[in-house]
């Protein structure tokens, strides 16, 4: 099916290449996460509509860095605020990457506990209740603190720090992937069992499971940087975490080599709410990427036809 | 009186253990005491910046390390260039199809082999190896993959099979070769193997993929590096153990160097090379998952992203697509090596040559026949089947039923074993723990080994890793422990029985092969995030080598002598615990020294549950793309392992002398 397709559009391909242009392909990275491939799937078939020649390279979320300062790869569609900053920063100070705006798209990371919880920690969401409740969270290794199961030491994220800031009676556990972290929580979920974890939006965990994020104090940088900010005097990290934007980012090389795919990229604007149902197609309706995103172009015609026009 | 004690064995493990006991217990103390903190923390200013050295080389080698008229990084891209060749061709062969132009404009000059030509072909090669049984299994195993609808993500991975194996072969045939003739050659490649084997992949993929650029390239590389080394060491061993009336009968014929080696010397040796081919195909699968990660796409890349979904079935679908895979080519190129030669057939073009009539017959009327019936080109979809709620629900009824009992075993274990040994050997200072393993193996393998072993744990020490190798050395001796406690009974029992054995050696050769991250998610739903889910994850993996070594050392045990055994009246059990694993302790050791091997290479797939070892390093280095940080923590896991071996091996041949075989 697939292939017919491709040769219908092949015969009928009458915009031909942008002819001031390359018609080299331009390589769009994808990553292991299905919002991701939804992203950057999305991108390409736009870019392709508009006449580009379009490659998927599957690469490593840090490690594609490399890559798109050589010019190896082009278009990254999904750095995130929250787990990319330095990356991004280390990237952009070789003057070989340049950041082409927001997605439009809103990082959220923060404790996350499954609406069950509610009832057995009575003050939730107020972060204040868990001073008191600790204990309904505990697992035989960690009573009588709650275990609270973080990201990845490489995701960052200053738990230990907030919990001694915030006076929380939690011991944090790190998960090594987010793959572990879901796997965990899946399984409690089944029993019903205490858990409070990070989770992170847009991902299908908040789709699929009815529970809400803890909220802190909010986050400021003051926060982070200065100890008598906040609710703690002494001790900085005494709120919640930064929100962000997720960002698109591309090899320096591109605005020359394709200025056209360059306004495209940066016209590009999803909203969460378009991104997350699109992702529970795909993740929890079993839909395939390419499905998912060929409805969407099709109901939103006019919106991205309108970043293709200039 | 001294060398009295120290010839005494118990004297001296005794008072070895009890004096580390002591220090590893009462090291805080002590540091209060003399006010030394340097006892039990390595001092900061003392650590070697290696790790920026490393990376500083690394940014020199690519940006501006050059020949005369080329840079490094063209010589890497040339050769990234020379593999991606023909690995687009057969992609195109298996998957995408032949087009001309790019994009859009491509015009699709002929499709990809259809599912029903793939079939055929490799029916064909299989009866062409052997017979018709391994013509059906392989074919069987092919048609799983249709049938569960992955054809094309398997075809994708068959590529980069079919590349990576004949590199890893030849290259590691002829390495060999040169390692056979010239002995300082071999004397430098040894370490370079053993590196290569025990450098955990992850260290060294942030290099690769700069030198080799993004994508499926530089994962084959990858793969060649890690798959080749048992092929070097098979070639050397298997041209050494040549006999030599085969190569005086050789000299008599008159042959010349070229010719003693192709003639003679390579095919009397195909039997022990076959084994390195069947482990360079075995290891090329075990980096699916991990290629996948870097570009390779396929199988691998399923597994990860339906487990990153918790679709638990399918990620076992997809990793058992990798364990038939395996199947099929292992014993596919097996009948090759053991095919023995035919006569030719008589008659016109196509009774001569009946499989490759068939084949090319297939090939062509599925071309014409799939422009009109899509069926034939592409397996249906409507016609896949799939297990995954199957998994899911029984995932979910294990999980809600029994998850109190498994808690409960989980604490006992943890309490009782787990966290006494990682207690002792956090404790250990790091000035005594260089000590005590340099006096282990003085003790066991000599003055040398002892030099080796205390300079290796000073490198690790000295890199400001000494606490996590030290988590490292716990996680990894819990498991080999438990590994050895369930394997070694499996083997004896699949060696006594040969039914039994079938199926264990069988199940053996599946948890191998099966993608770790297939059976990792389920553990951590099960036993939670920590050191326990991980220990569960090297065991599974780490038990094979540990089975099929006491299995095959009962097997090799001398008939002879099991028939003085049966003369003198022994009992069965008498049979076994005196005459047959005596004599097969030296096949006990090694498989030992495999299990240990496999439990270090397993580190790192467990810290993507999160143990705080040395995996954890290299990962963390991964995932920043910090390519000196890899490769020190990856050479601090590659040490350990060195030590062991050494150790390990001269304990295996002190036993062989004292057996007399």
């Amino acid at each position: 099916m697939k292939r017919v397709s491709l040769a219908l559009s092949a015969m009928l391909a009458v915009t031909p290449a942008l002819a001031a242009e390359s018609s080299d392909p331009i390589k769009l990275t994808l990553h292991d996460w299905s919002g991701q491939l939804i992203t950057t799937k999305l991108m390409g078939e736009i870019l392709k509509e508009a006449g580009y020649n379009v490659e998927y390279v599957q690469a490593d979320y840090i490690a594609q860095f490399a890559g798109l300062k050589t010019g190896d790869l082009h278009v990254a569609m999904e750095i995130w605020e929250t787990t990319g900053r330095e990356a991004m920063d280390e990237a952009f100070a070789t003057g070989n990457v340049v950041n082409l705006g927001e997605t439009g798209l809103q990082a959220i990371e923060e404790w996350w506990y499954p609406a069950y919880m509610k009832e057995r920690c009575p003050g939730l969401p107020n972060w204040e209740a868990l001073k008191d409740c600790a204990e309904e969270f505990s697992t035989p290794e960690t009573a009588p603190f709650g275990r609270y199961l973080g990201g990845p030491v490489t995701w960052g994220g200053f738990d230990e720090e907030r919990v001694e800031a915030l006076g929380l009676d939690f011991e944090v556990v790190h998960a090594g992937t987010d793959a572990a972290l879901f796997a965990e929580l899946e399984a409690a979920y089944q029993r019903q069992d205490p858990i409070i974890l990070w989770v992170y939006a847009p991902h299908w965990a908040p789709a699929k499971y009815d529970g809400e994020f803890v909220e802190f104090p909010p986050f400021s940088p003051e926060c982070y940087a200065d100890p008598s900010v906040g609710v703690n005097p002494d001790a900085a990290y005494d709120c919640g975490k930064p929100r962000g934007p997720i960002w698109k980012v591309s090899w320096a090389g591109v605005g020359d080599k394709w200025p056209g795919a360059k306004k495209a990229i940066e016209n590009f604007d999803l909203s969460n709410a378009d991104y997350g149902a699109m992702v529970t197609e795909v993740d929890l309706n079993g839909k395939s990427v390419e499905d998912t995103v060929a409805a969407w172009m099709a109901d939103n015609k006019d919106t991205w036809s309108g970043w293709i026009a200039k | 009186m001294i060398a009295r004690a120290a010839r005494s064995g118990w004297l001296f493990w005794g008072s070895l253990f009890a004096a580390t006991w002591l220090l590893s217990t009462y090291s805080f103390q002590l540091y209060k005491a003399l006010d030394a903190r340097w006892i039990v923390r390595y001092p900061k200013a003392w650590e070697m910046p290696l790790e920026d050295h490393i990376s500083a080389f690394l940014d020199w080698l690519v940006e501006s390390a050059g020949f005369y008229f080329f840079s490094f990084r063209d010589l890497t891209r040339a050769i990234s260039a020379l593999i991606e060749a023909p690995y687009q061709v057969l992609r195109n062969l298996l998957v995408e199809g032949f087009s001309s132009g790019v994009g859009d404009a491509a015009v699709q000059i002929a499709p990809a082999l259809s599912w029903i030509a793939v079939i055929v072909t490799i029916m064909a090669i299989g009866h062409y190896a052997r017979d018709w049984f391994l013509s059906v299994l392989v074919g069987a195993c092919f048609l799983y993959l249709a049938v569960f609808g992955q054809w094309e993500s398997a075809m994708v991975t068959l590529a980069s099979v079919l590349i990576s194996v004949p590199i890893g072969v030849v290259g590691g045939l002829f390495l060999g070769i040169l390692a056979y003739r010239v002995s300082w050659f071999e004397r430098m490649l040894r370490p370079v193997l053993d590196l290569m084997q025990t450098v955990p992949v992850f260290a060294y993929l942030v290099p690769i993929l700069i030198l080799f650029g993004f994508g499926p390239v530089a994962a084959l590389v990858a793969t060649v590096i890690y798959a080749m080394p048992p092929m070097v060491r098979i070639t050397i061993v298997a041209l050494n153990s040549v006999p030599t009336e085969v190569i005086e009968a050789g000299r008599m014929a008159g042959c010349r160097n070229r010719q003693m080696m192709w003639k003679v010397l390579v095919p009397s040796a195909v039997p022990t090379l076959m084994v390195g081919v069947n482990q360079v195909i075995m290891l090329t699968l075990n980096m699916v998952i991990i290629a996948s990660m870097i570009g390779a796409g396929g199988l691998g890349f399923d597994v990860l992203s339906s487990l990153r979904r918790l679709d638990i079935g399918g990620g076992i679908e997809a990793g058992l697509g990798i364990v038939v895979m395996a199947i099929a080519l292992d014993r596919a190129s097996q009948a090759f090596a053991e095919r023995s030669a035919r006569h030719p057939l008589d008659g016109n073009l196509l009774q001569r040559h009946p499989w490759s009539g068939t084949v090319f017959l297939v090939i062509a009327s599925t071309l014409i026949l799939g422009q009109f019936v899509p069926a034939v080109q592409t397996y249906p979809d409507t016609l896949t089947i799939t297990t995954g709620p199957f998994w899911s629900n029984t995932m979910e009824w294990i999980n809600v039923n029994f998850f109190d009992t498994f808690e409960a075993i989980k604490t006992v274990i943890l309490q009782w074993l787990l966290l006494p040994v990682k207690k002792f050997f956090a404790g250990i200072p790091w000035a005594w723990g260089i000590i005590a393993t340099a006096l282990i193996a003085w003790r066991v393998g000599g003055w040398k080994i002892g030099l080796l072993a205390a300079l290796l744990m000073t490198f690790i020490a000295a890199s400001g890793l000494w606490p996590k190798a030290m988590v490292t050395i716990y996680l990894c001796g819990v498991s080999v422990l438990i590994a050895t406690i369930i394997g070694i009974p499996l083997g004896i029992w699949a060696a006594e029985s040969p039914r039994a054995g079938r199926v264990i050696l069988g199940l053996m050769d599946t948890l191998q092969t099966l993608p770790s991250f297939v059976y990792l998610i389920p553990v951590v739903m099960l036993f939670r995030v920590g050191d326990f889910s991980a220990m569960i994850a090297v065991i599974l993996y780490a038990l094979a080598p540990a089975v099929r070594y006491a299995a095959h050392g009962l097997k090799e045990v001398p008939p002879p002598l099991i028939e003085a055994g049966l003369m003198s009246g022994c009992t069965k059990r008498q049979l076994l615990w005196r005459i047959k694993l005596p004599l097969a302790t030296p096949h006990l050791f090694l498989g030992l020294n495999q299990t240990i091997m496999l439990a270090l290479s397993m580190l790192v797939i467990t810290a993507l549950v999160g143990t705080r070892d040395l995996g954890q390093e290299v990962y963390i280095a991964l995932t920043k793309a910090n390519a000196g940080q890899g490769i020190v923590a990856g050479l601090s896991v590659a040490f350990i392992a060195i030590i062991t071996d050494r150790i390990i091996n001269a304990l295996a041949a002190g036993q062989r002398e004292r057996l007399g075989v």
